[in-house]
């Protein structure tokens, strides 16, 4: 049941895009996320969906956890395309008291639909495709420049990978501690709001104690193998750029060129 | 004596349709009568612990039934609650459950659930901690504040609070110092004694599980392999060895000297049998006086 969120979970591979440096995913990832908001015609857009489709083929994950990863933001996806739809300017097309029905509202729908679609869709398949160790060791590589201004990089990142280690154990003491109270006829499905939230305690009180036991745990074995924060410290697995992270940088910065020519030749629509 | 818990074909798996998928539990079909004690074994992964919690339906089956006398416990799914009070079941280090201010309302958690209130609740409660052992100036205090073996035993009141017909424990001795088993272990069986009801113990402690259980399920790789009264559980030594398991060292004992020649039982279960037999052995060989 908790288990059943899609998004952000990481699925074992070994597709083309698993092997990918984990920096050059997020790294092309960014640079992606920043192009999708910068398609103005439908050209460019049909660009940013093409490539989209083509990175996610080839992760080797089945389309269904896709599919689901979008359930969860279907609500968002509705809501601002409709906001969208009926805050376009130009010649109304139809209206109805203060909503008028425009092209360019109409545009603006689409646009916003499918570049959330592409955001969701290409940042998980980041998540898909990496594991929480290798991310967090991307994106302390990434920001190792910012030790220069005293920002404390290695203790962020390995808060983060403390955090993101703790999600899975955590997420199945929820599922345990639930079983248990519902085993003692803890009822989570009825009632009102009120009785709702009411009927969390068993689950959260439980959950807490044991988040800092665990907690002190963690701290007293780091402390017993000697951690002492990140100086002088190497890494197990160095991280290395390959042929394949090249490849999918030039395949990158063709759709980016792409885009931009088709922003130059094509009329904007938006 | 009739069925209380029937289960036809039980099988579950885990993350159906996923890549993560895992069967756990395949095709299970046994009876179990009303007023056994009945001792669940198989080495960890076996799928004893998924199996036990199919029986008060706290997972559904992804094949098969559970019959509790008679009925299927997922006929009418928003009823299923009233099966968990029947079907009491204590998780392994049921410790972490507790949550209330005061030990005494943790165990009352279970009962008033399922509506008791008053003299009934208080009854309850008292009659629980009475059957754990649990002190009575221990009931104001906060969970938190008792010891490993007290919140251990306050967490198990609470399920039997609930005075379920069928009481599942999931290891309920792990991690207790070897006093703390024994004591334990011994109010079960005194529970069981006056209570009546039927009892599952899953252990991983043979010589327990042999002290106490009438017949055995043994678990290997998501099947039931066995399921016999103890003493025939027992005599198969070998083939338990095989699945990653053991029998009782006096029961081990017993086998090899059978092995070896001597006329001994097979499914020799506590100490004094063995020596009762084997001085009947000596006896006769004229080795003794």
């Amino acid at each position: 049941m908790v288990r059943d969120v899609a998004f952000g979970q990481y699925f074992p591979g070994n597709s083309l895009i698993h092997r990918l440096d984990p920096r050059a995913k997020i790294i092309m990832l960014v640079a992606f996320l920043v192009i999708i908001f910068c398609t103005f015609n439908y050209f460019s857009l049909l660009l940013v969906t093409l490539f989209t489709v083509f990175y996610l083929a080839f992760s080797g994950i089945s389309p269904k956890f896709y599919f689901k990863s979008l359930k969860v933001i279907f609500v968002i996806v509705i809501i601002t395309s409709v906001l969208n739809l009926f805050y376009g300017t130009g010649d109304p097309l139809w209206q109805w008291g203060i909503f008028k029905l425009t092209v360019d509202g109409i545009n603006r729908a689409i646009f916003v639909t499918i570049r959330i679609i592409c955001l969701i869709l290409s940042s998980s398949c980041l998540t898909f495709t990496t594991s929480p160790t290798e991310l967090t060791d991307a994106i302390e590589r990434l920001m190792k420049p910012l030790n220069k201004i005293h920002f404390p990089v290695h203790e962020i990142a390995m808060m983060m990978s403390l955090a993101l280690r703790f999600v899975p154990t955590l997420l199945e003491e929820t599922d345990k501690i639930m079983q248990a109270q519902k085993a003692r006829g803890a009822d989570m499905e009825s009632g009102n709001i009120l009785k709702r939230v009411k009927s969390l305690i068993p689950i959260l009180i439980p959950l807490f104690v044991s988040a800092f036991r665990r907690a002190y745990e963690i701290a007293t074995a780091m402390e017993c193998r000697c951690y002492r924060g990140g100086s002088g410290r190497t890494r197990m697995k160095v991280l290395h750029m390959s042929k394949c992270d090249v490849f999918s940088f030039a395949a990158l910065g063709i759709m980016i060129c792409g885009v931009i020519l088709c922003n130059i030749f094509i009329p904007a629509v938006i | 004596m009739s069925s209380i818990l029937e289960l036809k074909n039980l099988g579950f798996v885990y993350g159906q349709g996923t890549p993560f998928e895992k069967r756990a539990v395949d095709d299970v079909s046994l009876c179990i009568e009303k007023g056994e004690f009945i001792g669940v074994i198989g080495h960890t992964g076996s799928g004893k612990s998924t199996l036990v919690q199919m029986l008060n339906g706290l997972i559904k089956p992804t094949t098969g039934q559970v019959l509790l006398d008679g009925e299927d416990i997922w006929k009418n799914p928003k009823e299923i609650r009233k099966i968990r009070f029947r079907v009491g079941m204590v998780f392994q280090y049921p410790e972490y459950q507790l949550f209330e201010e005061t030990v005494y309302k943790d165990i009352a958690f279970g009962p008033a659930n399922m509506g008791k209130s008053g003299g009934e609740l208080d009854f309850a409660v008292k009659n629980a901690a009475k059957f754990t052992g649990l002190k009575k100036e221990l009931l104001q205090k906060s969970p938190f504040d008792l010891s490993g073996g007290e919140k251990r035993r306050a967490a198990i009141a609470g399920v039997i609070a609930m005075d379920p017909d069928v009481l599942v424990l999931d290891e309920p001795t792990a991690e207790l110092d070897p006093m703390g088993r024994d004591v334990l272990l011994s109010q079960i069986v005194q529970y069981h004694k006056e209570r009546r009801n039927t009892v599952l113990l899953v252990s991983h402690s043979m010589e327990d599980i042999a002290r106490v259980a009438d017949k055995i399920i043994v678990m290997n790789n998501s099947h039931c392999v066995m399921f016999d009264k103890t003493k025939e559980v027992f005599s198969h030594g070998r083939e338990l060895e095989k699945i990653g398991l053991r029998v009782p060292q006096i029961t081990k004992i017993m086998l090899e000297l059978k092995e070896k020649g001597y006329d001994v039982s097979d499914g020799v279960l506590t100490v004094n049998d063995a020596f009762a037999q084997i001085s009947e052995l000596l006896k006769k060989e004229g080795k003794i006086w």
